[in-house]
């Protein structure tokens, strides 16, 4: 801070941004204590704050319902493979659009740009239909697939920018040294880029294991990630509330952790460079 | 061509020439991998745009359902005119545009200040930080899940319990004001995103020049409306465009909360679409339905790639 500021000034501020803050944060946190609840506690009024009967056994319960493990086996290997295929991709292409650009680069970039603005739901009936046909429906292969071709223009676009920082003079002076291509993209490039690569990575992973548009739409049991799971506590007989919140911190609190690293990557992921 | 660097200027003219010439090969060799490189993302990214909007375009042509998947015939634009003077069609364009509009507002008018705040010196800002963007990761079926039960509950929810401690009666959200409550679910998980970026604008913003107008005797909210309003137009329209995109397709928040209803409610375009698709299995109508809304998002996205485009280097 360049500028002074008054003590009384700060304190204000900090008083300020804690409580609005804690007010944003408060769902989730109210989320968390009811998973440790019982479920008579869950739904006790006045409510329960923090002198209730702890207990972990909503938490044993989920983990004994092996139908949990099954859909988050199905979320790590959905995400995970939707963004890996979709960053092998992505590399070659983001590689070759940052270092020899032509005069189409950039009108390639914001038309594939434009294909993340097509709405899902404007394809779905011929999705559905073909994946129908396919036998895809209600698989993880059908899945990966269409997460992967939906986030391919924000993973293309967020390398890119990555690629773009790197300085060019580098790879002139490793042209200079006599560096083949294939040299210069393992020995130079490479280390440069991890950073880079290790934030869309953590990214896109997080986008498609929250997708709740077509993983609710063309999965039901098999292949039915956490999102789905979670849904199937929305009918009125199958309300457990500290059971619905044990399962819904589990399924979170891993993606909140791998999120709050990726603060300063959101921003430029999903702003494509129109914010800095 | 790259205009040679700094190093080139100490070498003999040999070795430019020399220099020079391995950078064209270069730079052929480059450009034909580069091709190579680009097109697979091409290939896939073009076939994902065409193909499937040209088989909506198709069946919104066809009078076809599941129910009765022999009897299809071609009816032209008859589909078109049945969605577009469907009732629910206006309905669901209402709340789509009620719902877009409401959790627009919300996000800028508090994210701003929020931003403002956080620009501030605050002790412990990173935790706070951290607070503030957490929804934004929580996927939308819990979000919505956890509020609908643990907080809007009529009985039993957090905020009946804030009323009754005001003594006034709890609202029966989803019932009295459906669409009311999944605006505000979906208000919580945007704000944050909303509030990083016009941080992130306001980190941006010049220091000095904020200083030498404070010390010209402006008053803080003249230097708002003045320096910090302007500075904050562009990342606004960034902020309003994107979310829109996203909002337009709400759907997830609806599908576990309310379903569309009660009624048609809270139902919105995507919504109407998806229970036509896979409710009652009209492909013809929801295909018709399906392009509506392209037309809807190309809207909106032909000002984002604008402004995206402008700031582009390549």
């Amino acid at each position: 801070m360049a500028r002074k500021v008054t003590s009384r000034h700060v304190w204000m501020s900090t008083a300020a941004a804690w409580l609005f803050g804690f007010l944003i944060f408060l769902p989730i946190l109210w989320m968390f204590l009811a998973s440790f609840k019982s479920e008579l506690d869950a739904f006790a009024m006045p409510p329960k704050f923090l002198f209730f009967h702890w207990t972990t056994e909503n938490y044993a319960t989920v983990q004994q319902r092996s139908d949990y493990v099954h859909h988050a086996l199905n979320s790590i290997i959905i995400a995970g493979g939707s963004t890996l295929i979709a960053m092998l991709i992505a590399v070659p292409a983001a590689w070759s659009m940052a270092f020899s650009p032509t005069k189409r680069t950039k009108d390639v970039l914001l038309w594939m740009l434009s294909t993340k603005m097509m709405p899902p739901v404007g394809v779905l009936v011929p999705i559905y239909l073909v994946y129908r046909d396919f036998g895809l429906l209600d698989s993880r292969a059908g899945l990966v697939l269409i997460l992967c071709l939906g986030n391919l223009p924000i993973v293309i676009w967020m390398l890119f920018t990555y690629f773009k920082e790197i300085p060019k003079d580098i790879l002139e002076a490793a042209r200079m040294d006599g560096a083949t291509i294939g040299r210069e993209l393992v020995y130079v490039l490479t280390p440069m880029a991890i950073p880079g690569l290790a934030s869309t990575l953590l990214l896109n992973f997080i986008l498609a294991w929250n997708e709740a548009f077509w993983t609710l739409n063309l999965s039901t049991l098999e292949a039915a990630p956490l999102t789905v799971f979670i849904a199937s506590y929305s009918s009125p007989e199958g309300l457990f509330w500290a059971k619905l919140s044990a399962a819904s911190t589990l399924a979170i609190a891993p993606i909140i952790i791998l999120g709050w690293f990726t603060q300063r990557q959101l921003v430029r992921g999903l702003t494509f460079g129109a914010v800095k | 061509m790259e205009p040679l660097g700094r190093q080139e200027a100490a070498m003999t003219t040999q070795q430019v020439i020399a220099t020079q010439q391995t950078q064209v090969v270069a730079t052929e060799q480059t450009q034909v991998l580069g091709r190579a490189l680009l097109s697979p993302a091409v290939v896939l990214l073009f076939i994902w745009m065409i193909v499937p909007l040209a088989m909506t375009i198709y069946f919104s042509t066809l009078h076809y359902t599941l129910m009765d998947s022999e009897n299809w015939s071609f009816v032209g634009l008859e589909n078109f005119r049945y969605f577009l003077t469907d009732p629910a069609f206006l309905t669901s364009l209402q709340n789509t545009l009620v719902l877009v509009g409401s959790v627009l507002a919300i996000t800028i008018l508090l994210g701003t200040p929020l931003a403002l705040l956080l620009d501030q010196p605050v002790i412990g800002r990173s935790v706070v930080r951290l607070m503030v963007i957490a929804p934004f990761f929580v996927m939308p079926t819990v979000s919505a899940l956890v509020w609908k039960n643990l907080l809007m509950h009529p009985v039993s929810g957090l905020f009946a319990w804030i009323a009754n401690l005001f003594g006034l009666t709890p609202i029966d959200w989803f019932n009295d004001a459906p669409m009311l409550a999944v605006i505000l679910i979906v208000a919580w998980q945007w704000l944050p995103f909303a509030t990083l970026i016009l941080l992130t604008a306001l980190q941006s913003q010049d220091e000095e020049q904020k200083e030498a107008a404070e010390m010209d005797g402006a008053s803080a909210l003249s230097t708002f409306i003045y320096l910090t309003l302007p500075h904050l137009a562009r990342p606004i329209t960034v902020v309003v465009l994107i979310e829109t995109i996203f909002l337009l397709t709400v759907f997830a928040e609806i599908f576990v909360t309310t379903g569309g209803g009660p009624g048609l409610q809270t139902t919105n375009i995507a919504f109407l679409i998806y229970s036509q698709a896979l409710i009652q299995f009209d492909v013809g109508n929801a295909s018709a339905g399906g392009l509506v809304a392209v037309v809807i998002a190309n809207i909106v996205a032909f000002f984002l790639v604008r402004i995206i485009g402008r700031n582009l280097e390549v």
